[in-house]
């Protein structure tokens, strides 16, 4: 049985660590609301992207469509760029997002490809490191990075191209985890290269455009540039799915102490209680005795 | 005078949503205007102001403009109003752009550098005006 002290140490300490998860989960919920208002900013950039593409995509196939668009027609190295978090107490964010990677990872080398992993983040980096260490080639840390810009997106996409240019790999998948709402986050695989057009919106409109200089070098700067922002768009969404997770596991954490502190409170109000009653009842039965 | 909608886009924010009738864009082979009524075409952008009716002006860079029969929409990668432009910031940053041309060691980095070079200048010339 514990003393009265341990007791009431215990409960010091649950109401500190309940302290901290509470800020913790405030700051989150700030966090998230600006995260999800950059989410939601970037949108419109991205679907305009996407329609000009499809509306270029459309008029450039076969042989004459450069690599980053139709692939270099191989299917043997395979690059994952694995986004996660900086930092860990997010419930199973960076878990959830490195499982997904890793069932992919194990799917291709049972199928005899080669695979590569560019990590950006640490806390994947941390995870995968212990099973697929000789495959990570790269690290990128955004620890510094307050806010994401675009300027992070094409940092990571030139990367990525100078890579491809290079011919150390053939197909590049992204990992993120897609923000639905403070309770879902989605991890995700989005194929980055070859780049997904989207399909049905193109059709007879492509034809009657005209384009300066051309078709072909609008498109060679139009793809990388895309590539950039599919990434940009990834770490939006990462973040503010990394703060709605964190919230939610903060939360759950203050709610768990709050029960802890019932809980030893009230056996210490009852050792407390049962040792006067010892005491009272040792003193009159002393005093009985007299 | 008819009018068309038109949108600029930035990967961070949008810029400007609505009916415009006359938008001047600094498209790679030239100046172009639009108005209403454009025939579809696409170009890339080279750094340069936009003006949109005449009056309103924005510095933008990187990116493309996109006639088609919906309207205009512009994408750049970086855009901010004229009026927002501290040019005192500004001159530091070409300051640092230079320096940053000298330090290149290889070609590479060199003609990044000159890239940024090139664009914060154009931005100085254009929030001169």
């Amino acid at each position: 049985m514990a003393s009265l002290k341990d007791l009431r140490n215990r409960i010091a300490s649950v109401k500190a660590t309940q302290k901290i998860t509470k800020a913790m989960q405030m700051v989150a919920a700030a966090k998230l609301r600006r995260a999800q208002a950059s989410a939601e900013a970037a949108r419109p950039y991205a679907s305009k992207m996407e329609a000009v593409l499809a509306n270029i995509a459309g008029g450039v196939s076969g042989s004459e469509a450069p690599a980053l668009l139709a692939g270099n027609g191989k299917d043997q190295v395979h690059l994952l760029i694995v986004c996660t978090g900086e930092r860990g107490l997010c419930g199973a964010f960076n878990t959830s997002i490195v499982r997904l990677a890793r069932e992919k990872i194990n799917a291709l080398l049972a199928s005899g490809k080669t695979v590569k992993i560019l990590c950006v983040g640490k806390k994947g980096f941390e995870q995968l490191k212990r099973n697929y260490e000789k495959h990570i080639v790269e690290l990128i840390e955004l620890r510094g990075i307050k806010n994401i810009g675009y300027g992070e997106g094409e940092m990571i996409a030139k990367r990525v191209i100078s890579m491809f240019e290079a011919g150390d790999f053939d197909v590049a998948t992204l990992f993120y985890s897609r923000f639905r709402s403070v309770i879902a986050q989605i991890p995700t695989a989005q194929p980055l290269i070859p780049a997904e057009v989207p399909t049905g919106k193109t059709g007879g409109a492509a034809a009657s455009y005209e384009y300066e200089p051309d078709e072909g070098a609008i498109l060679s700067t139009l793809l990388p540039r895309n590539i950039a922002v599919q990434i940009f768009r990834a770490l939006l969404e990462n973040s503010a799915s990394f703060y709605g997770s964190q919230m939610s596991a903060m939360d759950n954490a203050t709610r768990n102490a709050g029960e802890m502190i019932k809980k030893q409170t009230q056996i210490y109000n009852r050792s407390r209680q049962a040792m006067i009653t010892k005491e009272l009842i040792e003193i009159i039965s002393g005093a009985e005795a007299l | 005078m008819a009018t068309f909608s038109f949108e600029l886009v930035s990967p961070e924010r949008v810029l400007f949503s609505g009916e415009a009738t006359q938008v001047v864009v600094p498209a790679s082979e030239g100046e172009i205007t639009v108005l209403a009524n454009h025939a579809p075409f696409m170009s890339a952008l080279r750094a340069g102001v936009v003006t949109i009716d005449g009056s309103k002006r924005l510095f933008v860079r990187g990116g493309f403009v996109d006639v088609s029969a919906t309207g205009l929409s512009l994408l750049a990668e970086k855009a901010v109003a004229i009026e927002e432009i501290n040019l005192e910031k500004l001159a530091g940053e070409i300051k640092n752009a230079e320096e940053d041309v000298r330090d290149a060691k290889t070609g590479e980095a060199r003609d990044a550098a000159v890239e940024v070079l090139d664009g914060l200048r154009a931005m100085m010339a254009a929030a001169r005006n």
